[in-house]
């Protein structure tokens, strides 16, 4: 029923995304927009401009949703998220790169850049933490350790090549504005492929919060499960981060709301997770855009200023530890 | 460890690896500074330095050390002492390695009260370093009392302070996209931290500053060593838990905030510090003047670093460090996992 609901929720918001704006669009013309293009201002906008925004919304606000539920799950720590894990950053390290020394300049061609980054930091600090006894200070520790390593390198390619400085600028922000059908083309799959294979490992990840022997015990395959886990991980975010940008919060904050109401099932967080991300990163979006009219603010600025302190709020009720 | 006896029963305890750990980073930090005195696009031999700090150098070399380099070398030792002194109080009151101020929002929230003066009002030097001052001050309290639920806690401490610094990240950000591209790279060098054109202006302020509360900060090294073994013991060895605790924050933000306000967010210094200064002198508690010693020692090894491998001021020490620093924790890490000791 809930899950009904927050598709229901999500419908609106779909909808919301399209009509509001800089140029707001009456609900009947989106419907018009969207299944009878006539070429008008309003289909042309709905077309070209506010529906890949919206769909890269889904998508991106759905993956980072999972891939923090998973991640959260998986290392049974609270603080897991791939901003603070380093993901974010291997991924803005490697599009610097790409900018500065390969001369990359389109959206398109940063994205396998940034997936790559993403997923070499994911292995690096996940191999770090420690594979099998990867405790929450540790994890943390050796991302923050991996971030500031590579922040200090992204720092110096910024400050010795100045064009790069103006491009990174707004990539790392995180914003859904530049969003185009072939990036969604792009990275959908990825994140298609991600979704199945997080959703599917949820039995299992039930068993091993229960800990590694006593998930044995109930016939589940440990190291497997751990495996696919990271791997699907690592796809959703890197997926994500190269699309949009780093957006931070969104994989955190919303596993700890479902976890508040599910109970501790992963086969109800998951798919809850997945729905009511892109609710949130899409309600950030339209803030964004309704606040600062006709400019914008970027989404991973709103999802931090809104994430920041629901997440104090939660740790202040001492409900953080306890996964 | 040896203790000293007097007939009257009074004793002190003397560490003799800490005490020589402490010389030998006075030595190591007063050679990096000759050196790095004499480095630039003018060299001065070391001889020379010395002799020109004694007084006794040419009107050339006098000017060039006493009017250029050594303030920026001032500048440097007490930035660096100040955040290995924060650094290590943080860690020890937060109990957590991450918990240096670099990590919990008060780098952060210096950078928004810079930030602020440069994209929004195009402040002067001084107007900036006023602003990152005024930040650093405000997240430290806000920071203290959202953590606050019946004394403040090291894992709330550290858990808030990463909430905060996420929120005052995005700030940076939206602050970033505003500016035009000259205000932009003047924000990304000082969010950097660097010593670039440092003077006399900025020694003298942190002097002070230094003077009054390294003391009293060293002062308190005692009932911080004894915190360290829960507030309930503490208390029974006659420590006020949550007094020591507001001192020593309210000393640790201070200093932080006057070192960033004198050469930017320099990154990794405060988180690294400790570390290294507890592994070098073995010995249990804070280690709060071996941080201060290593502090210093490390940020000057890092501009020299800098100035030696690319060229005066063509980077800012603070990437230097951050990359140092993380590098370091990296080694850290997998050293520590193979004693098993986290």
């Amino acid at each position: 029923m809930g899950l009904l609901a927050s598709v229901g929720v999500l419908a609106l918001l779909v909808v919301a995304s399209i009509a509001l704006g800089a140029k707001q669009i009456p609900v009947g013309d989106v419907w018009h927009g969207l299944f009878h293009n006539s070429g008008t201002d309003n289909d042309v906008v709905i077309n070209d401009l506010r529906l890949p925004r919206t769909v890269l919304g889904l998508l991106v606000g759905a993956a980072l949703g999972l891939a923090g539920a998973v991640l959260q799950a998986l290392t049974r720590n609270p603080l897991a998220d791939p901003g603070l894990l380093g993901i974010n950053a291997g991924a803005s390290a490697a599009v610097v790169s790409a900018i500065s020394f390969l001369g990359v300049t389109s959206l398109t061609g940063y994205v396998w850049f940034a997936f790559l980054g993403a997923a070499a930091v994911s292995v690096l600090v996940y191999a770090l933490g420690g594979v099998r006894s990867a405790t929450p200070v540790r994890l943390a520790l050796a991302g923050t350790a991996v971030t500031a390593a590579l922040l200090g390198y992204i720092n110096a390619v910024m400050l010795l090549d100045s064009s790069a400085l103006d491009k990174m600028r707004f990539w790392t922000v995180g914003s859904l504005a530049s969003a185009s059908m072939s990036t969604i083309l792009q990275v959908a799959p990825f994140i298609a492929v991600g979704l199945l294979l997080a959703l599917g490992i949820a039995r299992p990840l039930n068993a091993m919060a229960m800990g590694d022997d006593t998930a044995r015990a109930l016939g589940a395959r440990v190291n497997l499960t751990r495996v696919l886990a990271m791997t699907a991980a690592t796809v959703l975010c890197g997926a994500a981060t190269a699309a949009c940008g780093p957006i931070v919060f969104v994989g955190l904050m919303v596993p700890h709301m479902v976890r508040a109401f599910t109970g501790p099932d992963q086969r109800w967080i998951l798919p809850y997770s997945t729905v009511l991300s892109p609710v949130l990163l899409l309600g950030a979006d339209v803030i964004g855009r309704l606040v600062a009219r006709p400019a914008e603010l970027q989404v991973g600025i709103v999802t931090a200023l809104i994430g920041g302190p629901l997440f104090i709020y939660l740790v202040r009720r001492r409900r953080m530890a306890q996964l | 460890m040896k203790a000293l006896r007097t007939g009257g029963g009074l004793s002190v305890r003397i560490e003799p690896r800490a005490l020589l750990v402490g010389a030998l980073l006075c030595v190591a930090a007063l050679l990096v500074a000759v050196v790095l005195i004499g480095t630039g696009d003018f060299e001065i031999p070391a001889t020379d330095v010395v002799s020109t700090l004694l007084g006794n150098g040419s009107t050339a070399h006098t000017f060039i050390i006493n009017d250029l380099r050594l303030p920026r070398v001032l500048v440097g030792l007490l930035v660096g002492a100040a955040l290995g002194l924060a650094g290590a109080i943080f860690q020890s009151i937060s109990r957590n390695p991450l918990g240096s101020p670099d990590i919990i929002g008060f780098g952060q929230g210096s950078t928004v009260g810079a930030l602020t003066v440069i994209v929004l009002f195009h402040g002067s030097a001084v107007a900036v370093a006023a602003g990152s001052l005024v930040g650093g001050l405000v997240t430290g309290v806000v920071i203290y009392l959202l953590a606050w639920k019946r004394g403040v806690h090291g894992y709330r401490l550290v858990l808030v302070g990463i909430g905060a610094a996420a929120i005052l990240t995005a700030l940076n950000g939206y602050l970033l996209t505003k500016a035009d591209l000259v205000d932009a790279a003047r924000a990304y060098v000082w969010m950097a931290g660097s010593l670039n054109g440092r003077d006399w202006d900025q020694v003298w302020p942190l002097l002070a500053l230094c003077a009054v509360l390294v003391p009293l900060a060293l002062a308190y090294a005692r009932p911080l060593r004894m915190l360290e073994m829960g507030d309930d013991v503490a208390y029974a060895l006659g420590v006020r838990p949550e007094r020591t605790r507001i001192v020593l924050m309210l000393a640790a933000v201070l200093l932080t905030a006057a070192a960033t306000a004198a050469a930017g967010p320099v990154s990794f210094v405060a988180l690294t510090a400790p570390q290294v200064a507890r592994r070098l002198t073995r010995s249990p508690g804070p280690n709060l003047f071996a941080s201060l010693l290593m502090g210093a020692t490390l940020l000057i090894a890092a501009d020299l670093a800098a100035q030696r491998a690319f060229g005066a001021d063509t980077l800012p020490v603070g990437v230097l460090t951050g990359v140092l620093g993380g590098v370091y924790l990296l080694w850290l890490l997998v050293a520590e996992r193979r004693a098993g000791r986290i």
